[in-house]
């Protein structure tokens, strides 16, 4: 644990050339944000994150990564260091999960209503009470009126090349970034991981503060400032995509807002999002073997939400969520949104496992028409 | 650093601390919610002739050390100086303490006028004992925080206290911080007239009286020495003291205490001054 000999095993792709290594998605994302060279991180320890913050500090101790690490009392205060860091014109960099999220909402909205690019790692985890450390994605989606771009990985691969296009993508528009994996399944789960580097480009930001500027930020506003800041950031949010899309491509060509696996002649369409993803598909192949015509629409990100590529799913739709607002999935009301109907299954929540073997029989269910709406219990 | 025709009320002792901010070179201020908040000026415009950040309540001294830490990453000098009322310092309590352990590099700047006056006079931990707020209606039952005697226990490099009523004092406390390094805090008395309910006009003679009496203490610490402001000097003895209720009895907030309740403020007052003495080096 408090190893300060070099990591060997990703040395080789620091000089520019691509290695394969074994990563968990935690590590990955250490490694991606190792490349994306942050001036200050800052981060209050909680399961299943810390492994994250814990591989930055010992980056920055072996000094590898000139960045400043500010220990903090609490993630409000995470949050708030990174703010002021971007502010100033820092690139910055935090990692947090459930309840940490929770504990710096406040936060959140502050530096995405400040247009100040940041990037956070959120290693998915159910909040309590009761007490759970396990996965599901009641917390990552609290961020989802706050103004963030919040992407969910699938694996490891994603999860590192996703870290790497957050930092460009929000500082080319001024917003906030969330990388979301999940817990354990993906967080300490090790898989082969190609590390490369794309070269970001400097900081870049639409504005920062500095000493001698006559310059207030975020003074109390009357009447339509306030509301048009909002606008704004809704707007830009929404046109977000479009960066996302462009630069696919640079950073691992995973599709986009959304990756679409066997749906092209699909009747049955399955929408879901996260680490769980990799076991729906197994689920799907073997449907496919037996003759369902049966796909799956992955969604790479919660906001800016992926409205086009849902609006064109056809045939019948079933959402399976991992998190929940009333009886319903998050995920089931942003779908129905898009003026699809279509039926929600609420599972996985607090670590709930769903493999391969579960995912076959609801989706079994689901084609043959005999899925029971409502929770996976 | 503070333009005339400010949003302040009349007799704000806050208007008049931020006018000496022009002891420190190159300042930015961090500002979380408060009167301050609203002294700085409002959207689209700004009192304060400096760059001013404004930040939510609880987060103002870690949102101040993110942008040292930028600066000091950058290769840019300044003076950041977490700027926030005895509410801020309230709720970003743990903020603070984190901020004095890592001793960083800026200055707290905690204008104390004993209670939520922006939100209309709620008590706070610094409301000064049995003062009437519009939380503690009879008069409040706890003791107010020393929050300058906190910060010497983080041994941080430089603790001071100052008040409005001593402005050449005040200055020279700001003028020291800024041209020292580490981790700065000076706590700042400032009446309030209409939280305290005393005319506009008295701010300076209200908090001139609160050194009088003993019930402001002036002092600073520095490089482990705690000694005693020259201006508040005399005071220590309580002989020299000007009666307690003189200061009382000219503020609203105090009227209904009685004879007995004075000597048992008396009382009080005294046990923290008796802290002192034994940490003074004088």
């Amino acid at each position: 644990m408090w190893d300060l000999q070099g990591d060997l095993q990703t040395e080789g792709y620091r000089n520019g050339s691509r290695i394969r290594v074994l990563l968990t998605s935690n590590e990955a994302i250490a490694e991606a944000v190792r490349i994306a060279r942050p001036e200050v991180i800052a981060a209050y320890p909680i399961t299943p994150q810390s492994p994250i913050v814990e591989r930055l500090a010992n980056m920055i101790a072996r000094g590898e990564l000139n960045a400043s690490f500010v220990r903090v009392e609490s993630e409000h205060s995470a949050m708030a260091v990174i703010h002021g860091a971007a502010t100033a014109g820092a690139r910055v960099f935090t990692a947090t999960s459930s309840h940490g999220l929770a504990y710096m909402y406040e936060m959140c909205w502050w530096i995405a209503g400040s247009r100040l690019p940041a990037v956070m790692a959120v290693v998915t985890r159910s909040i309590g009470a009761p007490w759970n450390i396990h996965g599901d994605h009641t917390d990552i989606v609290l961020l989802r009126d706050a103004g963030w771009i919040i992407g969910m990985a699938e694996n490891a691969q994603e999860a590192f090349d996703m870290t790497l296009q957050a930092f460009y993508v929000s500082e080319e528009v001024n917003i906030p970034f969330a990388v979301g994996i999940d817990a354990f399944t993906m967080s300490h789960t090790a898989e082969v991981v190609e590390l490369w580097n794309p070269r970001l480009p400097e900081r870049k930001q639409a504005y920062r503060v500095l000493p001698m500027d006559k310059f207030a930020v975020n003074a109390v506003t009357m009447g339509k400032a306030r509301m048009k800041a909002r606008y704004d950031l809704a707007l830009d949010l929404e046109n977000s995509a479009n960066v996302i899309e462009r630069t696919d491509k640079d950073f691992g060509n995973h599709g986009g807002l959304v990756e679409k696996y066997r749906l092209e002649d699909a009747d049955y369409a399955v929408v879901m999002m996260g680490g769980w993803c990799g076991d729906a598909k197994d689920a799907i192949d073997a449907l496919r073997e037996e003759g369902y015509k049966i796909g799956l629409l992955r969604l790479r990100f919660l906001r800016p939400f992926p409205k086009k590529a849902v609006k064109e799913l056809g045939g019948d739709v079933l959402v399976v969520d991992r998190s929940n607002s009333d009886l319903r999935g998050v995920l089931g009301i942003e779908v129905s949104a898009c003026g699809i109907e279509a039926r929600n299954l609420v599972a996985g929540i607090g670590g709930v496992d769903v493999g391969v073997e579960e995912f076959y029989k609801i989706f079994k269910k689901f084609v043959d028409n005999k899925i029971d709406l409502g929770w996976y219990l | 650093m503070i333009l005339p025709g400010n949003t302040s009320c009349q007799g704000c002792p806050i208007s008049l601390a931020m006018r000496c901010l022009d002891e420190i070179e190159n300042p930015v201020l961090v500002i979380p919610a408060g009167c301050s908040t609203v002294v700085a000026g409002l959207h689209p415009n700004s009192a304060m002739k400096i760059p001013v950040i404004h930040v939510p309540f609880a987060s103002t001294n870690a949102v101040a050390c993110g942008v040292k830490k930028a600066y000091d990453q950058l290769g840019i000098k300044a003076n950041v100086i977490a700027w926030m009322g005895d509410g801020a310092a309230d709720i970003g309590f743990a903020t603070l303490s984190a901020s004095a352990v890592r001793k960083d590099d800026l200055i707290t700047i905690v204008v104390d006028n004993e209670a939520y006056m922006n939100t209309g006079t709620q008590a706070s931990l610094s409301t000064f004992w049995k003062a009437k707020t519009t939380t503690s209606p009879k008069g409040k039952g706890d003791e107010r925080r020393n929050l300058a005697l906190i910060m010497i226990a983080h041994k941080a490099d430089y603790v001071a206290t100052a008040t409005v009523g001593y402005i050449e004092d005040l200055r020279r406390k700001f003028r020291k911080a800024g041209e020292m390094s580490g981790f700065r805090f000076i706590h700042l008395h400032s009446p309030c007239p209409p939280g305290w309910r005393f005319p506009s006009e008295k701010t300076i003679e209200i908090a001139r009286k609160a050194v009088a009496s003993g019930a402001w203490a002036l002092f600073e610490y520095h490089q482990g020495r705690l000694r005693f402001s020259p201006v508040g000097r005399r005071y220590v003895e309580k002989e020299n003291r000007i009666p307690l209720a003189d200061y009382l009895k000219s503020q609203g907030r105090f009227e209904h205490l009685s004879v007995e309740e004075i000597e048992e403020l008396e009382k009080v007052i005294e046990e923290e001054w008796k802290i002192l003495r034994k940490l003074s080096t004088d």
